[in-house]
């Protein structure tokens, strides 16, 4: 019985009780967020774009764990060291190969496909704890991987690699933060669409049956070996395209940004934005940015442990994050239609 | 050959660090069935505590004790305070608990003691142990108070009440109850025991890994590793899984080339994967075989 799974069979319920117009909601807020995030740039100042695009990166890397542990039931605490092969591997290309940035993404996808869907094979044999266990020592040896001598000539060791920040093509007239705003959105978008529809897809629904029970999937002929492992594979490809449009946002990959840290953030982001529930990574995503830079206001060191106290609050109060938040409000909206 | 000696004797002297670590973890495992990611950082906090009573004067062994104390009590509070109301939650839930603590603990740590790096003393000293140039006194002194640990250990869990209740109420929880254990208590038990088992393990290291908010991460990494190959439901294995690790670390580290210090991480991480794709219930674990 995992969280995933309860979330969903609440989903489903609430699903029912709404009644149809209200669904309508669900589209209408979407479009709503997407005006949003599309006009928003042009009212802003360059910091706050930055921060707009950090948004989206995260969003996309707790996007890619939900598919992995809200899709196939897989946990992960390793997803920093995705992160991290995606951007290693776009900063690599665009200053010892001098690759334009655009077509390091895919390459990024793939390179951490291959990565994702190796680790997923002894993965295989684990679950629950266990998973959780080996994906944290990925996560923890990742920095000093990256440190290794004889990789050094091409990662820069542990100071890293500085990636120069592409200027908007085609003399558009904008900044370089916004051309990259509008760059990510548009790659975010894209494959949240694909993520929507590879959960509906026969895919997708293998996914969900080995994730509620894996002895049942695979008496009804699902290859549970194959869509473990692929689910692994594709969270990996995606995070690590977040990993690699994250190293050309922050112009610099280190080894040591890519600490366990990262890792405990993007799950806390998806325990906040509601496992199993994709329109939530965006809110995850902004929690894991804005609340830690308001507690290191406070005091310096105090992110974290707001940090953890909110996650306890979460655990507690609204177990399904923001995705029960939502259904809530869903709910009241419909509420008030009748009256 | 005196390389080799050497090697393995310093390993055994962290091996012990390491087993009291995976000591620790396997006891809340058998108690909750879960993995205490914040195991490590339990510890650091408590060796932290033991650190400032000795800034405010009071003697090593003094510290040591009062340090003690006050962790069993942390480990219950916490226990009661945060994860009994987690017990029936998902796996999920318990993990993001787990997590949080971790943050919580660490972070606070950095705002009470801040986080430049702090000497820490040894009560053992550090000249060569009985005028042989193998091991230092410390080392020796690391070894010898894990043992007296494992056997205070081994009679409690053997010869007392208590410990038989415990170890009741860990494998048999339904049955344990009906003959009138009060289980939940032996669980908070257990974290208590677990939290004073995990500072016993921060203060040994702290004199050799130095005092700071982040100086855990890496035990905690080999201790889980030591677990998992002794078996988590195996607190021998543990035990045996901690010594044979740190061995394991230290002649990996000298003989096989490009492998330095910079690689131990990912050696444990090798070492965890591998036994779990292997050999997934460890050396001494028992198979759990699951009904259908």
């Amino acid at each position: 019985m995992s969280a995933a799974e309860e979330v969903v069979a609440e989903g489903h319920q609430a699903v029912e009780a709404v009644p149809k117009r209200a669904m309508t909601l669900g589209t209408g807020t979407s479009l709503v967020v997407l005006a949003a995030l599309i006009i928003m740039p042009v009212f802003v100042k360059n910091f706050i774009i930055f921060q707009m695009t950090m948004l989206l990166i995260y969003g996309l890397a707790v996007l890619a764990l939900n598919i992995l542990t809200g899709g196939s039931g897989q946990f992960s605490l390793g997803q920093s060291a995705f992160y991290a092969v995606g951007a290693y591997t776009t900063a690599v290309l665009m200053e010892h190969f001098n690759v334009n940035y655009a077509l390091t993404l895919p390459v990024a996808g793939v390179v951490c496909f291959a990565f994702g869907f190796l680790f997923g094979q002894p993965a295989l044999r684990l679950s629950g704890v266990y998973l959780a266990l080996a994906t944290f020592a990925l996560a923890t040896a990742m920095p000093q991987l990256l440190k290794l001598n004889f990789l050094e000539h091409w990662t820069g060791g542990v100071q890293g690699l500085v990636v120069t920040k592409p200027d908007a093509p085609f003399g558009l007239p904008m900044s370089q933060d916004m051309w990259l705003y509008y760059f990510s959105l548009a790659v975010v978008l894209a494959i949240y669409i694909f993520s929507v529809n590879l959960l509906r897809s026969r895919s997708g629904r293998a996914f969900m049956a080995i994730r509620d029970n894996e002895i049942a999937a695979s008496a009804m002929g699902v290859d549970v070996a194959l869509y473990k492992t692929l689910a692994f594979g594709v969270s990996a490809a995606i995070t690590g395209i977040a990993g690699s449009l994250g190293a050309i946002a922050v112009q610099f990959v280190a080894p040591d940004s890519y600490t366990i840290t990262l890792a405990i953030s993007l799950f806390l982001g998806m325990v906040v934005g509601g496992v199993g529930w994709l329109p939530g990574s965006i809110v995850g995503a902004a929690f894991i940015i804005f609340v830690p830079n308001m507690a290191e206001g406070i005091s310096k060191g105090l992110s974290g442990a707001v940090f953890g106290v909110l996650l306890f609050l979460v655990i507690y109060l609204v177990p399904h994050g923001a995705r029960q938040i939502a259904i809530l409000g869903q709910q009241l909206v419909g509420r008030l239609r009748k009256n | 050959m005196e390389l080799f000696t050497n090697q393995v004797l310093a390993g055994i002297a962290t091996g012990a660090i390491y087993a009291c670590m995976a000591l620790a973890v396997v006891m809340i495992y058998q108690a909750i069935d879960h993995l205490n990611f914040a195991q490590g950082e339990m510890a650091m906090f408590s060796t932290f505590i033991s650190w400032q009573l000795m800034q405010w004067g009071i003697p090593y062994w003094a510290a040591f004790v009062i340090t003690l104390a006050l962790s069993f009590v942390g480990g219950i509070a916490i226990e009661r305070i945060l994860f009994k109301p987690l017990a029936k939650a998902p796996v999920l839930t318990n993990v993001a608990g787990f997590i949080a603590l971790f943050a919580i603990i660490n972070s606070s740590a950095g705002l009470i003691w801040d986080f430049t790096i702090k000497q820490y003393p040894t009560p053992f000293g550090s000249s060569p142990f009985l005028g042989s140039q193998l091991i230092s006194t410390h080392q020796a002194g690391m070894i010898g108070v894990t043992v007296l640990l494992l056997l205070g250990l081994y009679f409690f869990f053997q010869y007392t009440k208590i410990g038989l209740a415990m170890r009741a109420a860990a494998s048999v929880p339904e049955s344990a109850r009906l003959v009138g254990i009060n289980t939940s208590w032996m669980i908070a038990l257990g974290w208590g025991m677990a939290t004073a088992i995990g500072s016993i393990a921060g203060m040994l290291i702290a004199p050799v890994v130095f005092l700071e908010p982040n100086m855990m991460g890496g035990v905690l990494i080999y201790g889980f590793a030591a677990a998992v190959l002794g078996g988590l439901t195996s607190p021998f294995g543990a035990v045996v899984g901690g010594f044979l690790v740190g061995v394991f670390e230290n002649l990996a580290g000298t003989y096989i080339p490009g492998v330095g210090n910079e690689l131990k991480l990912p050696i444990a991480l090798a070492l965890i994967i591998s036994v779990l794709v292997v050999k997934p219930a460890g050396l001494f674990g028992r198979h759990i075989v699951k009904r259908v």
